[in-house]
């Protein structure tokens, strides 16, 4: 029995999914061109699967900081803070995440990924419980592995299924740490934060929320879900990454509490792994400012967001609940949603297939995601396409070829 | 005790009949990974009925442990037991 002999089913579904030898989980892009824009198989294409929410990755200010910061700090630091040391510039970017929240403290990852492995798994001990969202992105249930900790699930965004469970563990000794997202990454939908918050504090409990797809998309000065509805005061950690709003990669954890610091010597994922190189930290802490000084760039992404999610539920598909900048299109099945993936694709327009079990509900899904780099037109483009492939493949209704554009432009928005 | 462990599986069988293809037919030696034609998270979700239905946590390290529906059905009598 050979050792990848237990993956053949893997490999049969693989195989299952390619269309003409494109697997869907392997897109090799010729060039990219802008935050909106690529070079695919020789033909041009519009990126709407990037998470690429405020177009920061050619941003030029971010760019003009990355490059400076390779001439005086160079390619990378080659090791860990805690064996090699901390560059002047991670202290100081610590120091402005903590400023943007309001925090006393912030500690960066070298991936977002890392960041809840590590907060998550090193804060848990082995007599507390960890609750986590069902629905929770891998790297919540990574860390749960790696954390000795019990963990329970609780229903997606149920705050009285959450109590239901604490109740359970009422006389168990422990402390109890609830984890949750701002915005939950394959639907778009946003937690009931307020809710949630309201059962730590009757109930007691630490609450961790993940914003890292509500970063910079939601809350007035950008700071996500938690800002929004107003219980920044009542969340323990907030995690984030550096990947998706703030156009480069990497992920911090912001915090109050006073021993916070000691996870610099605790958590094996920040310890264990190099550090931020410093182009990365240059374009990340210029990306920050850029957010903390530009309101434009917020509003633009719920402009977009609202804009193409409309129109989309107009058209006749069935999304994501809310108009996020992640627009979720269900598909009756995953057959159908390959196809109308590889259709896409062939018409100019780059989005993400999303499928079973790494969806909820086992449901198949075109997830788009808008960028406040989109300009009007490119919606629009991505618009027609997705309206087309969805009456072709009959997921909408074969109807008169009306102007999409005439209805959607009337749009109180 | 025996007759409790007992009314568990046999409670735990006629939920999974809801829950599985129809062409499935569940006995205690199922295996839960393999033999249910369930992803992974639709069996995570039925362990959270289960923890309604007997009013208990079941921790996913304990979920990790059970290869088979009957060692499932014993889990919970055991978590059952240490509850009260």
């Amino acid at each position: 029995m050979g050792l990848f002999s237990k993956f053949s089913d893997v490999r049969a579904a693989l195989d299952s999914l390619a269309v003409d030898g494109r697997n869907p989980f392997d897109v090799r892009f010729d060039k990219i061109m802008s935050a909106t824009e690529a070079v695919l198989e020789g033909r041009p294409c519009l990126l709407f699967g990037t998470n690429n929410y405020l177009g920061l990755t050619f941003d030029a200010t971010c760019i003009a900081a990355a490059v400076k910061s390779v001439h005086e700090s160079g390619t990378g630091t080659t090791g860990s803070r805690i064996a090699n040391g901390t560059y002047c510039d991670h202290g100081l970017l610590e120091r402005r995440i903590a400023e943007f929240y309001g925090k006393r403290a912030a500690m960066i990852f070298t991936t977002g990924y890392q960041a809840n492995l590590g907060l998550i798994s090193t804060i848990a001990g082995r007599e507390d419980q960890l609750l986590i969202d069902a629905d929770s992105h891998a790297s919540i249930y990574d860390a749960c592995k790696l954390s000795t900790a019990e963990v329970i699930r609780f229903r997606h965004n149920d705050p009285e299924d959450l109590a239901r469970r604490l109740r359970r563990l009422k006389d168990r000794p422990g402390n109890r740490i609830i984890v949750t997202e701002g915005i939950f990454s394959m639907l778009g939908d946003s937690a009931p934060l307020k809710e949630i918050a309201a059962v730590k504090r009757e109930l007691g409990a630490t609450l961790v929320v993940d914003e890292a797809h509500s970063l910079g998309t939601r809350g007035k000065k950008g700071r996500g879900v938690c800002e929004e509805v107003g219980i920044e005061n009542d969340v323990d950690f907030v995690v984030g990454t550096f990947s998706k709003s703030l156009g480069a990669i990497g992920g911090f954890a912001v915090s109050d509490l006073p021993d916070f610091d000691l996870l610099r010597i605790l958590c094996r994922p920040y310890m264990f792994t190099a550090s931020l190189p410093p182009a990365i930290v240059g374009s990340v802490t210029a990306a920050l400012a850029r957010i903390s000084t530009d309101e434009s760039l917020g509003a633009r992404i719920r402009f977009n967001s609202i804009k193409l999610h409309r129109a989309l539920t107009l058209a006749g598909f069935e999304l994501g609940p809310e108009p996020n900048a992640i627009v979720a299109i269900k598909m009756p099945d995953t057959a159908t949603a390959v196809r109308f993936w590889n259709e896409l694709i062939q018409r100019g327009v780059y989005a993400n297939l999303a499928l079973p079990p790494a969806t909820p509900g086992s449901l198949s899904l075109i997830r788009c995601s808008v960028s406040a780099a989109h300009t009007e037109a490119q919606i629009d483009k991505a618009l027609s396409v997705i309206v087309s492939v969805g009456r072709e493949l009959r997921v909408l209704d074969p109807g008169p070829e009306e102007s999409l554009l005439r209805r959607t432009g009337s749009l109180p928005l | 005790m025996i007759g409790n462990a007992n009314n568990i599986e046999a409670e735990v069988l006629e939920l999974l009949a809801h829950k599985v293809p129809a062409n499935i037919n569940v006995t205690p030696e199922t295996p839960i990974v393999a033999g249910l034609g369930l992803d992974s998270v639709a069996i995570l979700d039925f362990i959270m009925d289960l923890e309604d239905r007997f009013d208990i946590s079941i921790p996913l390290d304990r979920v990790a442990e059970v290869q088979t529906v009957g060692e499932l059905s014993q889990a919970i009598e055991a978590l059952k037991s240490a509850a009260g």
